[in-house]
């Protein structure tokens, strides 16, 4: 039966008009405060006003000048950094060990070790919050260190999970011709795996970057020091410190905001095509 | 936050095929205690170290804790620690403050949930139709989840404040008190502001569901005349029922880890602990109070309920 193909009705027009209002719309909606943020951090004075968010001059870096005074700017970035290298750090070098072995390398309790890679993942954090504070600031004394810090990120478990889905997908044939030429394991590993490992090594770094990047439960309870302290930890004391006395603390916090931000968000607009939903929404399949 | 993107990897499971494991013969005794490739145990080593020191054994703390009367001391002094039972449970259960905060997630999730799933399914609906524009729109609905609570809590309250620019564009139509400072309003604004910040992770969650979706589904529909609208309910809604029992579960963990917008949006749950989650609850009779077993309950609590939503919701959206 010849199907005739369907005829943009006006019913089908009205609904992709409608479809790009509410995206657009949507999408307005979603980085408005992005732009309001950006916009705020360099008014002098904070206009609420409609046409305040479109100003036409008056734009200044004052704010930025302003909360650095308060907070140690590049001192914080210094330490978001240390704690947010080290994450990563961490969890590609020993996530490539436990993905590689996890999916190419039989070996007693590989089944357990899977299961809890699923399991650790659904783990609530919170949970672990006091315990983990108990020991890890009480117990072994790690308060106000970058360790301190690290430790409980460690080891990003979805990294493990991603690094174990690329190795399990590469080709048999490239592993059985090496263990042929009478390659060991760990030479596999190095001189067949590790070179091929750039796409997942660069969506596991996107992923783990913005974990401890924007964690601020943690190294909040970790640092007291304010020397110590990530970006997010020292804006949000700042945010709760002042923003009960302070009149007009706001173009200031926008400022810091924008600071805390701009990594993340670059880093993210740099690579996005890395950040596509058959990486990390592979969950859903099936 | 990273969180969210472990548990969906968690749900993909085994995936078959694709053993990769070696051919070569099992090399007697050693292969047959240690497994074929014995190097494997030494590589998953440390993960699995990592896996006992910050998961396993502070789990089995946190239980243990929540039975006995725990407590701060000095470090290396000997202090006794005596079971107690079920007090600290019971002193949680008959906290006022506690039950508030439940109470309070149970309106986050109430409006959350179903916020976040509806309109992260609609959008991707829309977005996997759209041909131009589709990076620029994907970026945008993703912006807000790779950006730091603490950076979008800053513009918020700008946004949100008595005289900010939401109550500017209301004029007389903003709520009094205004929206942080209001016992009604304020949870209501920390949901959406979620819902926000998390709907993009959720959009690409529907998207990859929606790849699945066969085409013949649709074209079937669409001569018997189904309308669009229709064709939604019919066809995707039941198609992705397995995201959407996902993104539920999901929404609900992000829900019960509630801490960073009420202590800093509303101020630390403020007004009158209308905002207060149990999370920040955790951290002020915990930390700030200095009774961790109390705050230990608190979070095997919590974690029973998230446990008893997810097995609910499951229920729910995966019976045929």
């Amino acid at each position: 039966m010849p199907r005739t193909p369907a005829k943009p009705t006006t019913g089908g027009r009205l609904a992709t008009a409608l479809r790009a209002v509410a995206l657009f719309g949507g999408a307005l909606v979603f980085l408005f405060p992005f732009y309001y943020m950006f916009v705020g951090s360099l008014q002098a004075e904070p206009d609420t006003s409609p046409a305040g968010a479109f100003p036409t001059s008056g734009l200044t870096l004052d704010n930025y000048r302003d909360i650095n005074a308060r907070v140690d700017l590049l001192g914080s970035l210094v330490n978001s950094g240390i704690f947010t290298g080290g994450v990563i750090a961490c969890t590609v070098v020993f996530g490539i060990l436990a993905g590689y072995a996890l999916a190419r390398l039989r070996f007693r309790g590989r089944g357990t070790l899977f299961a809890l890679v699923l399991l650790v993942q659904v783990i609530p954090f919170q949970l672990l919050l006091i315990p983990l504070y108990v020991l890890i600031v009480r117990g072994y004394g790690l308060a106000d260190s970058y360790l301190g810090m690290i430790l409980p990120f460690a080891i990003n478990t979805t990294a493990v999970f991603v690094f174990r889905q690329f190795f399990l997908q590469l080709p048999d044939e490239l592993f059985a011709a090496a263990r042929v030429d009478g390659a060991g394991e760990l030479r596999v590993l190095w001189s067949v795996a590790l070179p091929l490992v750039r796409p997942a090594l660069l969506t596991v770094v996107l992923l783990t970057f913005i974990g401890p990047w924007n964690e601020f439960l943690w190294p909040f309870l970790v640092t007291k020091q304010a020397d110590m302290q990530p970006l997010a930890v020292s804006l949000a004391n700042y945010i709760s410190n002042v923003a009960a006395r302070a009149a007009n603390p706001y173009g200031a916090v926008l400022a810091g905001a924008c600071v805390l931000a701009a990594p993340a968000v670059g880093l993210f607009l740099a690579f996005q095509k890395h950040f596509v939903s058959t990486d990390i929404g592979s969950g859903v399949k099936g | 936050m990273a969180a969210a993107h472990a548990a969906a990897a968690a749900k993909a499971g085994p995936v078959a095929g694709g053993d990769g494991a070696g051919r070569r013969a099992p090399r007697g005794r050693v292969a047959a205690v240690l497994g074929r490739h014995p190097v494997g145990l030494l590589l998953a080593a440390p993960y699995a170290v990592f896996v006992a020191a910050v998961f396993a054994y502070p789990l089995g703390f946190a239980v243990w804790m929540s039975f006995h009367d725990y407590f701060f001391a000095a470090p290396g002094a000997v202090v006794d620690r005596p079971f107690v039972g079920l007090d600290n449970y019971r002193a949680v259960l008959t906290d006022p403050q506690v039950r508030q905060a439940f109470g309070n997630i149970g309106v986050f999730l109430v409006i959350n949930v179903p916020l976040t799933a509806g309109l992260a399914l609609l959008l991707a609906v829309a977005l996997n139709r759209v041909v131009r524009a589709r990076t620029f729109l994907r970026v945008a609905f993703y912006v807000p989840y790779v950006t730091a609570s603490v950076a979008v809590v800053g513009v918020w309250l700008f946004l949100f404040n008595s005289d900010g620019l939401v109550n500017r564009v209301l004029g007389p139509l903003a709520p009094d008190p205004s929206w942080l400072v209001n016992e009604g309003l304020a949870m209501p604004v920390i949901a959406v502001f979620v819902a926000w910040k998390q709907l993009g992770f959720f959009i690409l969650l529907y998207l990859a569901a929606l790849q699945n979706v066969p085409k013949e589904l649709y074209e079937s529909a669409a001569v018997d005349g189904a309308s669009a609208w229709a064709r939604f309910r019919s066809v995707t809604v039941p198609a992705v029922r397995p995201a959407t029992a996902l993104v539920v579960i999901l929404a609900t963990i992000t829900g019960a880890n509630l801490f960073t917008e009420p202590y800093l949006l509303t101020g630390g749950g403020g007004p009158n602990g209308s905002s207060a989650s149990p999370v920040l609850v955790m951290y002020q009779r915990g930390i700030q109070q200095g009774q961790p077993d109390v705050a230990a309950a608190i979070g095997v609590l919590l974690v029973i309920g998230v446990l008893v939503v997810s097995a609910i919701n499951r229920r729910l959206l995966e019976r045929d």
